[in-house]
Order: structure tokens, then sequence, then C-alpha cells
């Protein structure tokens, strides 16, 4: 069973009240501390240690995995690989998440490594959301990677949000799509104090009716430092569309590079980026329905993160 | 000791408005002072449906503006219900009782028109409720509630968002600057209604920035401000007729020469 601390963590990154439906795999400070497998669902741990595999059954429909982690003792670093491997036909959503406390004085690191590997016209939803607390001096670390096959007509729709707490991250996030392929992400980030967060995508469209829609929003306050940067590979009769855009504030740094590599004459790409601070009229016009300036500000980065 | 009975009579021999000897410069890029608003004063009486027009740069969106204090004045006094509210930012003109329509709407990534008209009436609204102002505008509440106030709406359709946030207030005051402006045909007759019913169901004045005879037509009063001054002013009965036949007496060649 988990304590307090964990329980508060896990309702923040994975919205548990309780223990979840479905399939569940709870990591607590580098330990299971519970898992539940279904008859289509089922979780084994590897057996070097390094992880879990998931492997999802061919035509599992209206099912959820959740696979949070929480750290909540100082000085943990660690590295995980958790493996889906999910059938054709399936369409599941499958809930990760990781929450550090760390009151002490040593940094915590989480890695989490996560491999997902969709058969043909499956449709997976992944959430990812990552929270960080506590006041001690010890930084909270997490280092997401994300690589992602989609077989032919798979969907894929990622929403990964990161609003609190965590002091340093470099996402990585990379996708290979197969013909009629499609893949969604939303990203939500938000940084504050002296937090560095930075977010790498590699999207290879390499089948025929691929196509890719990648929207990523971000605030960075106070002296915090964001790097976006993206790479959309056309390499077949595709279409890709990605937008970045950021609300920069304070003293923070936004920088943002997005890439589009056009490899055959059919691959139709299309970049977005916009980085700015708030804008005057957007906090005029809130203030004239009786918004104080703070409040009118909360509300634009509220709706924009939203 | 005033009873309430007088502080209420008092209500309505107070202007609901005044405006004392209000200057606005602005220095332009070579160094060149200019005046936008020249030494100007105006009553707003209660109760009234007063249109302000005049020639385009001669002041009047600044002046809606300094009313709603998204500008500062360089000098002068603005009274609302007699108290002095020269020194106040806009969101403590707006808690008085001072709403605004901007001439051009902002847009907002992620906020639904749902949240806006909530944030405008300062309330929880039902749907209902939040339908009932968009109906007002002639937009048609299902297909908008849930919308995002961002570029996929079309100019008109921000525009009529804007005049509902103002009608969702409900303040006894009402600015609204150049309504008319990037509204088509169509929605301009629907328009038009919509300042008629408004005017019947105030509580307070309501002060139009615009250059539309017909919403002109529907004034109590008509104001002219040109280069920063007011001149002329009185009702609209008066003053109407005057600005047509002065706008039907210049020729073609004459707005070639102007």
């Amino acid at each position: 069973m988990v304590g307090q601390i964990e329980q508060h963590i896990l309702e923040e990154v994975a919205d548990l009240h309780k223990v979840p439906e479905g399939a569940y795999n709870i990591r607590a400070n580098s330990k299971l501390a519970g898992r539940n497998t279904t008859a289509n669902i089922d979780i084994i741990s590897k057996e070097d240690g390094s992880g879990i595999d998931i492997k999802i059954k061919d035509g599992t429909v209206n099912e959820s995995v959740h696979i949070p982690v929480v750290l909540s003792e100082s000085g943990i670093k660690e590295t995980v690989y958790n493996d889906f491997f999910v059938g054709e036909g399936c369409d599941i959503v499958i809930v990760a998440g990781c929450g550090i406390h760390n009151c002490g004085n040593q940094d915590s690191q989480h890695d989490g490594v996560h491999r997902f590997f969709i058969g043909k016209n499956s449709k997976v939803k992944y959430v990812e959301k990552h929270y960080g607390e506590g006041d001690g001096q010890g930084k909270r670390i997490l280092n997401p990677v994300t690589e992602v096959t989609l077989d032919e007509g798979a969907i894929m729709e990622m929403e990964m949000v990161q609003i609190k707490g965590v002091d340093s991250t470099v996402r990585t996030t990379k996708c290979d799509l197969s013909k009629d392929a499609s893949l969604v992400v939303r990203e939500r980030l938000m940084t504050h104090g002296d937090q560095k967060a930075t977010s790498e995508y590699e999207v290879k469209l390499n089948g025929d009716g691929s196509k890719v829609d990648l929207v990523s929003r971000s605030v960075a306050r106070d002296s915090s430092v964001q790097v976006f940067d993206s790479r959309i590979e056309g390499n077949a009769r595709c279409s890709g569309h990605s937008e970045c855009d950021a609300i920069i504030m304070d003293n923070a740094k936004v920088l943002a590079r997005p890439g589009l590599d056009a490899q055959n004459i059919d691959a139709s790409l299309i970049h977005e980026a916009a980085i700015g601070k708030i804008a005057g009229d957007q906090i005029d016009k809130l203030m004239t329905l009786g918004l104080s300036r703070e409040e009118a500000e909360e509300q634009i980065i509220k709706g924009f993160l939203k | 000791m005033i009873g309430n009975a007088c502080v209420y009579a008092l209500r309505f021999i107070v202007n609901m408005l005044e405006i004392k000897n209000l200057s606005f410069e602005v220095t332009a890029d070579n160094g060149d002072k200019k005046n936008i608003i020249n030494n100007l004063s105006l009553d707003i009486p209660d109760g009234k449906f007063i249109v302000i027009t005049g020639p385009n740069g001669g002041g009047k969106s600044t002046l809606a503006r300094l009313i709603m204090g998204i500008e500062s004045p360089t000098s002068g006094q603005i009274l609302y219900e007699g108290e002095d509210i020269t020194g106040y930012d806009i969101t403590q003109r707006a808690k008085k009782g001072i709403s605004f329509a901007f001439q051009q709407p902002v847009r907002f990534k992620g906020i639904t028109v749902y949240d806006l008209l909530k944030l405008a009436a300062g309330k929880e609204l039902t749907i209902n409720d939040a339908c009932d102002y968009l109906s007002e505008v002639g937009l048609c509440a299902r297909d908008y509630i849930k919308r995002e106030v961002n570029s996929s709406l079309s100019g008109g359709e921000v525009k009529r968002i804007e005049i509902a946030t103002v009608l969702a207030r409900g303040t006894r005051l009402a600015i609204f600057d150049e309504p008319e402006a990037g509204i088509d045909l169509w929605s301009f007759q629907s328009l038009i209604k919509v300042f008629e019913k408004m005017r019947k169901k105030v509580n307070g004045s309501i002060l139009i920035i615009s250059h539309q005879e017909r919403i002109m037509n529907i004034a109590d009063e008509i104001v002219v401000v040109a280069g920063g001054q007011i001149s002329k002013r009185g009702p609209k009965d008066e003053i109407l007729p005057e600005l047509l036949k002065a706008s039907a007496a210049v020729t073609a060649c004459d707005k070639l020469n102007s």
C-alpha cells in the first residue's frame, strides 16, 4: 500500500483517488507497490529488473492501463524501461505519469523510457503527466523518452502535461508512422523559477497517407528556460503539421527550433511558431470585465494551457 | 444626514459622467507633440443614448478609451456618478459600472465564448443564460458556446461576441467603439435591433462611437468630435439633419480635394 504523500502524488499525475479499474502497475520509490492484470492486458516484469512489458491482446477495446511512478525519497536516480505491445484492432487508454516529492537535499531523478509498438488499426490514447513538489534543496529531474512505432492505420493520441515543480526535463519523443497511420500530440508545459525544459521531437512519416498533428503550448515564467526542437520528416505521400506557441514572462528564455524535412514530392508539411508575451490588449479586455491585471494574466494562461 | 430618498433623487441630478477639461497629448517619433484630445468637457446625463460621431482621426476612439481608463489623460478630470475616477485603473472603473466594447475585439487561444461570458457576468452562468446573450446579438448559441474566441471566428462573429460580453455585464454605463466596423450588411440589420432593444431595457446610459446614420437615428443626443474638441452637440432631431445636409453638399471633387 502507499502512504499519504504517495497518494497525493498519484492524484496529481494520474487523477487516481483510489485503486484504478482495469490494469495497473504502481511503482513507488523504485519498488512495485501494486499491480493488476486483466484477461486482455498482461503486465510482466523484465527479467533483468529494468522495467515492465505490457502486452495487450488483439481486439482489446475500452480498457485502460495506468502505470504511475512516485518518488518520495530524496536521492533516487533510476532509469526504467516500459514496453507496450498493443495488438491489432484495439482501442485503449494508457495513463502514465511521474510525480516527485523531494524534501531532501539530494537530487531525485526518474528517466522513463516508454516504447510503444502499436498494431494495425489500433487506437491508443496516451496521457502523461509530470509533477514535482517538496521544498528540499535536491532537484526534481525527469527525462522521459517516448518511442512510438505505428503499424498500418494505427492511431496514437498523446497528451503530455508538465505544469509544476519539475526542475529539469529533457523530453525526447520519436515516432515512426506506416501507411495511413496517424499521430496527434498535445503538449502543455509551464516552467517557473530556474527550471529548464527541453522538448525534442523526431517524427518520421514513412507510409503513404500517414499524418501528424503536433501542437505544443508553453508558458515560461521567472528565469526558466525552454527549448522546443522538432523535426518532421516526410518520406512518402503524407501530411504533417506542427505548431509551437509560447508565452514568455519575466526573465524567461524560449528557443523554438522547428524543422521540416520533405524527402518526397508528395510530402506536405507545415509549421507555425510564435513566441511572445501576453498581448496588452488581451489584459485590457479582461480588465474591462472587472478582473485585476494578475487575474487577467492567470485566465489567459489557464486558457492557453487548457 | 440625507435620507435614502434624497440620495436616490440625487442620482438623477448628478450627471452619470462628467468630463472636465480633458487633454491627451502624444509625442510623435520626430519629437513633435500632438494633442489628440484638447481641453474637452462633456456631460453625459443618466438614462441617455448618446452617439459620438465626427471625422476619422478626430479623437472619438481616444475619448472612449480615456473614459474606460485604457489611456491616461495628460490633464483634466473624469467623474463617474459624481466620483473622481481619473486616477482609477481599468479594473476599478469596470467595477464601478463602466463597460467597453472594443472596436477590434481581441482573440484568446483556449478561452471559450462561454468562459468569456462567465467572466463578463462575474458569476457562474447556466448554458441557458449564456445562450440568451448570444441570441440577443444574433448568434445561434448552440454553435458558439463551446468555440474558442480565437482566429477561427470571423470578424463579424468576434464583434458580436464582444457586444454580448457588454450585455452580460449589465453595467450602468456601456461604451461601444464603432460597433458597426467589420460587420457585414446583413449583420448590421440585427445590430441595429440589438441597440434598439438595449435602449429600451438599459438602466443607465449608452455611449456609442459611430458613423452610421441608422445608429445616430436611435440616439437621444449626438455629439460631434473633431480636432480633439466638441464641435457640435444637441438633440438628434437637430444635429442629424445638419450632418446629413453637410455630407450631401460635399461633391465628389471636394471629397477628392480634401
